[in-house]
């Protein structure tokens, strides 16, 4: 039994997460909304046999057969407006803007834990990449300040990115305290235009305090890295966590984490880990929602 | 066409930002207070007061302030006191809306929103508000020596239609020769005509802050950045006082006063300084290999705690084409080179090892 679902976005990130929800055997991906009739991921997702329009959200909820589960890859602001909407129909929204309308879920961090919530919000790419690493951290010691620098591709940030770079910060300096645990967060993006693209990179910094037990967050790191592996097949650490003792003014410490992520290929170039990151981490949170409705509706 | 009815050329003098990252960000209210009256009284009309990496750039990855930079953009506020305007900068992706509402509320009447020089649709919103908040804007065209003119001008064209009222050719890695100034300057001009005006931002890492300034301003800049005694990233910038000096020679008004310049800069700013900016090795090959000039002390850091080579660090950011603010990658970088070093190399490497740092 599946859960049928919509994407709406046809971009990038919309596409490629069309192939890994196709994946699933939980999740029948059935629509796919745009804007631009003449977009490449719509018609893709045709060719795929999913029923696509250009006419946006009113299309979609005209269909006599809603689907139960949305994913929004549009932007912060669309989905904004159509998040309200998608609750009035009794529909089901993964949100894979930085709007943060519904509570944060980073799959290592709390995959289940808003599991009946109407709306939830996957963060931002540099969040799923980066949070997991300062959980992992701060799940063995205290960690009073975090700071992320997420550097992508200038190839793999669109315009949804690109218009809100501020929602980025906004969002994933939040998500570095409410899911990573720290005291206070910060974050930074970076979009290098390189050519050949980069490979998405990013480095999380903790405090530490003066007696904090490297080998346990070590320890805890490497397993949460095997975590997010288990769904991004491409996230490693670069360099082993680099401690540095008595760094800040006030006598704490520091660990630094560096990460390289490679995406899987499906639709968007290897580069664009940041995307891949995002839609592997929805399509792992849309399957759990899904169980959970097929199990209720069993 | 000049500046304004009074000057030719407005300067801009950013000791007080780009010398941030010189001084690792440990700037204090008095020496803000102390710069500022220096400046003012030789007239220099735009003072540039931020964290290095401008507003909220104070991090692990940039090196954290000694003092709030809204409390130095306060204290220069103050001391100003209307004889000059006091400017910061911002670039998106490290700062917010949020802090450029902060400081038009502190008093700074002009705002720098940068960004790399292919990366201006970045910067869209920051200047849509600036403008709205009733604050002057100018945009930056970071490591403006990686693109063609043609580029640099499209991205130009970008900024101004958000509401960038002049566009800087930024050589943040003191990298661009002579021509290559006055290429990308005519071009920018051309492209933007009478909406916006043209500026240069000017390092010395290839010792040529002066001649390329001058040369933006034949080619019909307006505006340009200069720091006192080149206190700034890597062998530092345009120096204000030789630039006012050159520019007064030249008949190019600037409201600047040559002589007092010279007594501000050595008896004012220099001893502010933690040292001189010279032209060393490592800020050689900044400028030769094209690297972001506020690496230089990230690099000198990472030699050190790794003991390898701080010029083989550059090179290798170089190869990498990092940009303004991946100064993250160098410890990476660094590691990097650690992991590749021999037993056989090692004599190399200590020759070559950081050295004193300027």
């Amino acid at each position: 039994m599946t859960v049928t679902a919509a994407i709406i976005g046809s971009g990038n990130i919309g596409t490629d997460l069309l192939y890994k929800l196709r994946r699933s055997d939980v999740i029948e991906p059935r629509y796919m909304v745009g804007v631009d009739p003449a977009s490449e991921g719509l018609e893709r997702a045709r060719a795929l046999g999913v029923e696509t329009s250009a006419e946006g959200v009113d299309w979609l909820l005209g269909r006599p057969e809603l689907p139960e589960i949305v994913f929004e890859a549009t932007s912060a602001y669309v989905h904004v407006r159509n998040a309200p909407r998608y609750r009035e129909a009794g529909i089901r929204a993964v949100d894979l803007t930085p709007a943060a309308r519904g509570p944060f879920v980073i799959p290592p961090v709390n995959l289940t834990e808003h599991i009946d919530e109407m709306n939830v919000n996957m963060v931002t790419c540099g969040g799923q990449a980066t949070i997991p690493m300062v959980y992992a951290v701060s799940r063995v010691t205290p960690v009073a300040y975090a700071e992320i620098v997420a550097t992508v591709a200038s190839k793999s940030a669109g315009p949804g990115t690109r218009n809100n770079i501020d929602e980025f910060t906004r969002t994933t300096a939040s998500a570095v305290e409410v899911l990573g645990g720290a005291e206070r967060g910060k974050a930074i993006i970076i979009l290098n235009p390189a050519e050949p693209p980069l490979i998405m990179r990013d480095t999380i910094y903790c405090s530490l305090e003066p007696d904090a037990d490297e080998e346990a967050v070590t320890a805890s790191i490497h397993e949460i890295v095997d975590d997010v592996q288990g769904y991004v097949p491409g996230y490693r650490l670069r360099v082993p966590p680099q401690f540095e003792r008595d760094f800040t003014p006030d006598g704490r410490g520091r660990v630094t984490i560096f990460i390289e992520v490679e995406g899987s290929g499906d639709y968007l170039p290897p580069y664009s880990g940041n995307l891949d990151i995002m839609t592997a981490a929805a399509t792992k949170v849309g399957n759990e929602i899904a169980r959970k409705l097929t199990m209720q509706e069993a | 066409m000049p500046y304004s009815d009074d000057l030719d050329v407005r300067i801009t003098d950013s000791a007080l930002r780009d010398g941030s990252h010189a001084k690792a960000h440990q700037f204090t209210e008095d020496h803000v207070r102390s710069v500022v009256a220096g400046l003012v009284s030789a007239g220099v009309p735009v003072i540039e007061v931020s964290h290095g990496d401008g507003l909220a750039g104070s991090s692990f990855n940039y090196g954290f302030s000694a003092v709030d930079e809204r409390s130095l953009m306060s204290a220069a506020v103050d001391e100003a006191n209307g004889r000059a305007a006091i400017a910061a900068l911002m670039l998106p992706g490290i700062g917010t809306i949020d802090d450029i509402k902060a400081c038009r509320d502190l008093g700074v009447s002009l705002v720098r929103i940068a960004t790399h020089c292919t990366e201006a649709d970045t910067s869209i919103q920051h200047f849509t508000i600036a403008r709205e908040l009733g604050l002057e804007t100018v945009g930056f065209l970071m490591m403006a020596h990686s693109q063609p003119p043609e580029v640099l001008a499209a991205q130009a064209r970008i900024m101004v239609d958000a509401g960038c009222q002049c566009v800087y050719v930024v050589d943040s890695a003191g990298a661009m020769i002579l021509d290559e100034v006055t290429e990308r300057v005519t071009t920018l001009s051309a492209e933007l005509g009478d909406a916006a005006q043209v500026g240069f931002h000017g390092h010395q890492n290839l010792s040529l802050g002066v001649a390329n300034t001058v040369l933006a301003i034949r080619a019909g800049a307006v505006q340009a950045d200069a720091c006192t005694r080149a206190f700034g990233a890597g062998s530092g910038n345009t120096p204000t006082e030789a630039l006012a000096a050159v520019l007064d020679r030249l008949g190019v008004t600037t409201g600047i006063d040559p002589l007092t310049m010279f007594d501000v800069a050595e008896d004012v700013v220099r001893p502010v300084m933690d040292g001189e900016c010279v032209l060393d090795r490592m800020s050689l090959i900044m400028g030769y290999a094209g690297v972001y000039s506020s690496f230089l002390r990230h690099a000198y850091r990472a030699a050190e705690r790794y003991g390898v080579s701080g010029a083989e660090i550059l090179m290798r950011c170089g190869e990498r084409k990092l940009i303004g603010g991946q100064e993250d990658q160098i410890i990476d970088i660094a590691f990097e080179l650690a992991g590749e070093r021999t037993d056989d190399e090692a004599h190399l490497v200590t020759s070559t090892a950081g050295g004193s740092e300027a």
